[in-house]
């Protein structure tokens, strides 16, 4: 029903899309910080780990591609998702709770006006738009910490991390990143704006959609995250 | 005119609404009495679909509510202003933010002008200076988000209002205010009214007639008059201590 909903809202642009202006600012501007944070420790993380479990039994090029490989096809996405679903999750579910069960929501259905188009379009689209371009900036943060870290403590040289990126790369790989970032980047926000818009029984019903939205999107996003690997991924 | 006609309405095995029949005229004020928890808000909040009922009918100018499609709730709800309770502003907005969604987009898109004059001219009608315009919600008493609530129901100029317990959490002062307030725009808009209170006196000032909801059934209606001369027990209950007080007034 509520797919539905946001389906028909879509016609009422005038509406929704300025108010996704700054419902962008708010995810991808507001998450940046985090997100680089996060990702630049993955992908150092990354390549420490790789360094000692692989030193003297790979050729160093290979930390090259398994930097990389790992970063784009999991940890990029993955990571930025579950950080954006306590983040964004946790907001739309409090903030639409909170606006439930002060009958706000109540008011603006009240004056003629779809909550969907006002509420729940302009934050599904910011999310559906900034979320690819936030793991796509933590790939290249994480790919930039990685190469580094690996630098640093293996001594590989530029060509040899370069020559191990490129040789088990496909183009596919990241579009494949994209791919899962639309995914999660429309779990994190449909759950909580559909658990948040649903909420009810004051402070503790908001305090309860709040937790539930943010623990349903991380089980959501891991799920698909299987899924999108099993179907997308050719073994 | 609005008609409920044999309206039932449960909130799990909680009987709120066990058959209600009431009926308001168009011009008319009618105040719905009623103790705490009798489900006067539940009732208004099936006339402007907000809520549908279980069983039973909604008649807005002859059009079912509850079998509206959403074009046409939207539009029927266009006609009916809500003052909630607590306001229900939208606390990210201004003041004029708010009471501007009030009016609807197609005025506001065509003339952005227009749009500023009728916030300024709504906040005159509830007797607020222009300037709260700038305020947030946040910055507001509780009686003056309750005036905003108000400026924002009128703003798209209804035929119906539909006040819930707009003198609630309020005063004497201010309650006496208020009440002046939903008379003064009852004058001024000629609209069709329904108070929501379970303040006696206050809604004998404001309202043509009174209806008292009880055990979830409409238990009296009739003018002012005929509820100070009422022998039914349940409404003497009700109204005895402020019957004392309007007699003790008369005397």
């Amino acid at each position: 029903m509520l797919l539905l909903e946001l389906v028909r809202g879509l016609p009422e642009w005038r509406i929704w899309l300025p108010r996704t202006r700054d419902q962008c600012l708010s995810v991808g501007y507001g998450s940046l910080g985090i997100v680089l944070l996060v990702a630049a420790f993955a992908g150092a993380v990354t390549a420490l780990q790789a360094a000692y479990q692989f030193t003297g039994s790979v050729p160093l090029y290979i930390m090259g591609s398994l930097v990389t490989e790992t970063i784009i096809l999991e940890l990029g996405p993955v990571l930025t998702g579950l950080i954006l679903a306590g983040r964004i999750g946790a907001r739309y579910a409090a903030e639409l709770g909170t606006m439930r069960v002060t009958e706000q929501i109540d008011a603006l259905e009240s004056l003629g006006r779809s909550p969907v188009s006002h509420l729940l379009l302009p934050r599904i689209v910011a999310g559906l738009a900034m979320v690819p371009a936030l793991v796509i900036l933590a790939d290249g943060m994480g790919l930039l910490c990685g190469w580094l870290a690996t630098k640093s403590s293996l001594g590989i040289t530029d060509a040899d991390f370069s020559y191990g990126a490129r040789y088990f790369f496909r183009e596919f790989d990241l579009w494949y990143s994209v791919i899962k970032a639309e995914a999660f980047g429309a779990v994190v926000t449909v759950v909580p704006c559909y658990v948040g818009f649903t909420a009810s029984e004051g402070a503790e019903g908001v305090g309860r959609a709040t937790t539930r939205a943010v623990v349903a999107a991380s089980v959501l996003i891991l799920l698909l995250d299987t899924v999108l690997a099993k179907v997308l991924l050719p073994s | 005119m609005i008609e409920l006609k044999g309206v039932h309405k449960c909130f799990g095995r909680h009987v709120v609404l066990d058959g209600v029949d009431f009926s308001v005229d168009k011009g008319e004020t009618v105040a719905l009495l009623g103790p705490s928890g009798t489900g006067k808000s539940v009732l208004i909040k099936h006339i402007n679909g907000l809520l549908k009922p279980d069983r039973g009918d909604v008649l807005v100018d002859g059009a079912s509510v509850p079998s509206l499609g959403r074009r046409q709730l939207a539009a029927l709800r266009t006609k009916i202003g809500y003052a909630f309770q607590t306001g229900a502003l939208f606390d990210s907005m201004s003041v004029a933010e708010n009471i501007r969604l009030g009016i609807s987009d197609e005025a506001c898109f065509r003339d952005r002008a227009y749009c500023r004059t009728r916030v300024a001219e709504c906040l005159e009608l509830v007797n607020l200076p222009a300037d709260v315009g700038r305020l947030m919600p946040a910055q507001l008493s509780g009686g003056m988000r309750k005036r905003v609530g108000i400026a924002r129901a009128i703003a798209g100029h209804p035929e119906y209002l539909l006040y819930d317990e707009p003198t609630s959490g309020l005063d004497p002062i201010n309650a006496d205010a208020m009440d002046a307030l939903i008379a003064q725009l009852q004058q001024e808009l000629h609209v069709t009214s329904i108070v929501v209170s379970h303040d006696v006196r206050g809604s004998f000032k404001v309202a043509d007639r009174v209806a008292l909801l009880h055990a979830g059934r409409i238990r009296k209606v009739g003018t002012a008059e005929d509820f100070v001369a009422a022998k039914d027990e349940v409404v003497r209950e009700f109204l005895e201590r402020d019957i004392q007080v309007l007699e003790a007034e008369e005397a």
